[in-house]
């Protein structure tokens, strides 16, 4: 698993990659490349209230071997998560659900004053919920 | 050497005395020195202690193995018991207090006092300082030694207050018994908590010069002493009111006086060892936790924001990283802000770090925002206003949909609306259409959530006219007195199921007491029954009592499902006028209630708006609207039942095409039926036709939204006015003026309700669009993407 949090312009990007044996910089590369996918989409969207159906981006982009998904917050922080083709029992309910909790417990950490955006994400909490949804989805 | 089982108590305690007494860490203790000392401070006699001597082998071994030393410590506790000592005793006394050691020289306090395993708070506290896991016990001991002293020094006096109380989970053998000697002394010390509670906070401040020396000589011992560290958060003087004398080291204790003579180490040493005893805040430590909040936040129930508690605590000098962890721990509700409970939860967490212990990963039991009562009390109105407006569309999803009284009522289950709270993205993703659906629902109208049929019965009796108002005012006020003041027994059902304010489980009641519907009717007891029905009170209880206050709004879930019953009830019911309560869920948008029809008989049309329920009276849908009892329509409507009923029963037909149809189209519908039926209920005012059934309750059981929320108030001045029209049923000729406000004023409701059903059913049907668009596209986007699914 690759969990990159970090602060870049207002965007987070968290990368969970469901399998953690790849290279970790392919995807830093997928996701960054994913980046303009979201930015694309989110441009796209001109609905006036974001609503929770338009944070999630859905497959962003399905390539090769694995799969994105996007999911930006009301704020612009942005997840990405990159799932190999392979497991294909993810569905996108699942996805959702993972954004969902990622989220939430993203949320969390911001709550926490002594957590300075920015810096990368160190919560113990927010790992392991990160870790749960890895594990529970490879 | 006769095996020995201890008790965990037991065995913590020896460990840390045995501990205490293995200067040289050498795992045996010589005869003398300490051990001799510590069983002198058991007030054994002499000859006592060279029998325990004898019996534990030490004299064989010329020394004290851990396992002599503890079988001595059982026979000492045997010893001061009064048992005869005996090998075979060891085990078989059961819950024996553990040994008690006076401390004789050096200032030395009792350390332990019965020592049993329900920690008290103060026990616990100073039986735990727990060692930091992991630290040499000999330093700890040491520290402890100096501390204790300290304590002595300063306390002299044991304080025999604070039972030692033995921590479950001691640290690695932290030397429990000291601490309960420090306990003690702290709770001796506890005069000097405010002294204390000040000094300690110097932690946060910058130290005071008397510190320093304690500083210096707490240097010297090894990191984080328990004690020490929570002094060091600046410069906390050891408190030298550390209970726990140590029985040696009367050098220490000398110094540790000079170091311990701020009293606050003490506290704060017993505050740090409060953390034993799965972290455990004594008295001291939440007073003087609870000072510092006033410090930061006077308002006791109020909050600390994110950034004060954030300045305030990294005056503790630890680490960012750990006070970060420690924020994730005791902010319980994830707000960004701390209540009292959890700072103090936080502090506490604090201290235990400032004094070596490890952060737990979760949030100890012990420190969980319900240590003090300001949990639901103060997290009640802390969350309301934080999580009121995210909880309650939460809270009302479909899900929740019965509790939506909840909503309005159940403060309580706001704190559990935290993981609502927490999870308020998940829960909003997924049902947010109906979230707000509900939420515009539930809480606006507790009352009128569900309206009951308001049941047209024609007895005179008050309750029975006040349900029938109710129920004209939930269903269609147009309803026709008549029935009422014609079927004195369809009004009493329809009383009764106006009385129960939700469908489904009242309705049955509503209608098995339709006989309870004779009860008497009056204008007040109308209103009374009005808002009892809306808590849903038996119909029983609706003729009793006075109403009580306006329950909850009735759940939508009701509205919705109780619909089939409630037609089941009201067909069931057939008696008159079966109390067409109908669940007027103001959520749910009203659905066509079939059968409903046949019930009219009874049933007042509970909807007032022109809601379908004409035929369908939902016999819920009166007691909406009690509390928007118009008392005086009571007798306007009361005059109007029997107009009603007879309009009703015209509706019925006309409710029967299609009952709890959309609202829209029924509102329209109602409209006009009401509208009918109003001048019905004129007409019936005049001793007309005879209260139909109230189609409307069994329609607006459904409604779910806000517009119908008016409706439903509009219901429940109906339904008032229905058991007032039974009251007045003689009176009803006088009431003929009030009748035609009564039914002008319900025209208008009706086509408000009306107006907002029609509105609510275009932007449901938009959603629906919007949904199946998605749906659409996402299925495209699916197929798409098949293909790629083989690579």
């Amino acid at each position: 698993m690759a969990l990159v949090g970090s602060w870049l312009y207002n965007i987070c990007l968290a990368v969970v990659c469901v399998v953690p044996t790849q290279n970790e910089l392919k995807f830093h590369y997928t996701v960054h490349t994913s980046l303009d996918v979201v930015e694309e989409k989110v441009s796209a969207v001109g609905k006036a209230l974001p609503d929770q159906r338009e944070l999630y981006l859905g497959l962003l982009y399905p390539t090769e071997d694995y799969k994105v998904y996007g999911y930006v917050t009301n704020s612009k922080v942005k997840f990405v998560i990159v799932v190999d083709s392979s497991n294909t029992s993810l569905r996108d309910n699942e996805i959702r659900s993972m954004f969902r909790k990622l989220h939430s417990s993203f949320t969390d950490v911001m709550c926490n004053p002594f957590y300075n955006p920015g810096d990368t994400i160190q919560s113990k909490s927010f790992d392991s919920i990160v870790s749960a949804m890895m594990v529970q989805s490879s | 050497m006769e095996s020995l089982t201890l008790s965990d108590v037991e065995q913590k305690y020896y460990s840390d005395l045995f501990v205490y007494c293995d200067v040289d860490n050498t795992k045996k203790v010589a005869s003398n020195g300490k051990v001799l000392d510590l069983f002198r401070a058991a007030q054994l006699s002499n000859d006592v202690v060279l029998q325990i001597t004898e019996l534990c082998g030490a004299t064989r071994l010329g020394h004290f193995g851990r396992s002599q030393f503890y079988i001595a410590l059982k026979l000492i506790a045997l010893a001061q018991s009064g048992l005869p000592l005996r090998v075979e005793s060891l085990n078989s006394v059961k819950d024996l207090p553990l040994p008690r050691f006076v401390v004789g020289k050096n200032e030395q306090e009792s350390r332990h006092t019965a020592m049993y395993p329900d920690t008290e708070n103060q026990g616990p506290y100073s039986s735990v300082i727990p060692r930091p896991p992991g630290r040499v016990p000999a330093k700890k001991l040491s520290t402890h030694e100096v501390i204790q002293p300290c304590v002595s020094a300063v306390e002299p006096q044991p304080d025999t207050t604070s039972p030692v109380v033995s921590p479950h989970q001691s640290p690695p053998t932290s030397p429990h018994a000291w601490r309960k000697h420090k306990r003690q002394a702290s709770g001796g010390a506890v005069d000097r908590p405010p002294a204390v509670a000040g000094a300690a906070w110097p932690p946060f401040r910058e130290a005071q010069p008397g510190t320093h020396s304690g500083d210096g000589m707490w240097a010297s011992h090894s990191p984080p002493p328990v004690q020490e560290s929570w002094v060091s958060f600046t410069d906390t003087p050891p408190s030298s009111t550390l209970p726990a004398v140590h029985p040696s080291s009367a050098q220490e204790s000398t110094t540790v006086r000079t170091v311990a003579s701020a009293a606050t180490t003490n506290e704060i040493q017993r505050q740090a060892s409060g953390y034993e005893d799965p972290w455990k805040i004594t008295d001291e430590q939440r007073q003087y936790y609870i000072n510092q909040f006033k410090t930061i936040q006077p308002d006791l129930t109020g909050f600390i924001p994110g950034s004060a508690a954030k300045e305030f605590f990294t005056k503790s000098k630890l680490p960012i990283l750990e006070l970060s962890h420690i924020w994730e721990l005791s902010d319980f509700d994830k707000d960004g802000a701390l209540t009292l409970d959890e700072f103090c939860a936080a502090f506490h967490l604090v201290v235990a770090r400032k004094n070596g212990y490890d952060l737990p990963e979760k949030l100890p039991e012990s420190l969980m925002p319900k240590l003090i009562d300001l949990d639901d009390s103060a997290g009640v109105p802390e969350s309301a206003p934080e999580v009121g407006f995210s909880s309650s569309p939460v809270e009302v999803t479909p899900n929740k949909s019965p509790s939506m009284p909840s909503l309005n009522q159940n403060w309580p289950e706001l704190n559990q609306s935290n993981e609502q709270w927490e999870t308020f993205s998940e829960r909003s993703s997924s049902s947010q259409t109906l979230t707000q659906f509900d939420s515009n629902i539930a809480p606006a109208d507790p009352d009128t959530a569900i309206v009951h049929p308001v049941p047209i019965r024609m007895t005179p009796s008050k309750i029975h006219m006040q349900e029938m108002e109710l129920k004209r005012t939930a269903s269609d006020h147009t309803h026709p007195t008549s029935p009422l003041m014609a079927k004195p027994p369809e009004l009493s059902e329809e009383k009764k199921l106006a009385a129960i304010k939700f469908p489904g489980s009242t309705v049955g009641d509503g209608y098995s007491s339709s006989d309870s519907f004779t009860s008497d009717q009056e204008p007040i007891s109308s209103a009374v029954t009005r808002q009892r029905s809306h808590s849903g009170t038996s119909p029983e209880g609706l003729k009793a009592v006075a109403p009580p206050p306006p329950p909850p709004r009735p759940h939508a879930s009701h509205s919705r499902s109780s619909s089939l019953d409630m037609n089941r009830n009201f067909t069931a019911v057939a008696a008159g006028q079966q109390a067409g309560v109908v669940a007027f869920p103001p959520a749910v948008p009203p659905r066509p209630l079939p059968t409903q029809t046949s019930v009219p008989h009874g049933h007042r049309p509970v909807d007032g708006d022109g809601l379908p329920a004409h035929s369908s009276t939902s016999p819920q849908q009166m007691p909406e609207q009690p509390n928007f009892a118009d008392f005086s329509q009571f007798q306007v409507f009361a005059v109007e039942q029997p107009v009603d009923d007879g309009d009703t029963q015209q509706d019925g037909g006309q409710v029967e095409k299609g009952v709890d149809a959309a609202g829209a189209v029924r509102a329209t519908k109602n409209d006009t039926q009401a509208e009918e039926r109003t001048p019905a209920t004129v007409n019936s005012a005049k001793g007309s036709t005879p209260l139909a059934p109230p189609p409307k309750p069994v329609r607006r059981r459904l409604k779910s939204e806000d517009e119908l929320r008016p409706d439903v108030e509009d219901h429940p001045q109906k339904s008032s006015v229905v058991p007032g029209v039974l009251a007045t049923q003689a009176s009803i000729p006088r009431s003929i003026g009030k009748d035609k406000k009564a039914i002008q004023a319900s025209i208008r409701r009706n086509k408000e309700t009306n107006t907002v059903l029609a509105r609510l059913n275009s932007e449901l049907q938009q959603q629906l669009k919007d949904l199946l668009e998605e749906r659409i596209s996402l299925e495209v986007q699916l197929e798409q993407l098949r293909p790629f699914s083989h690579l």
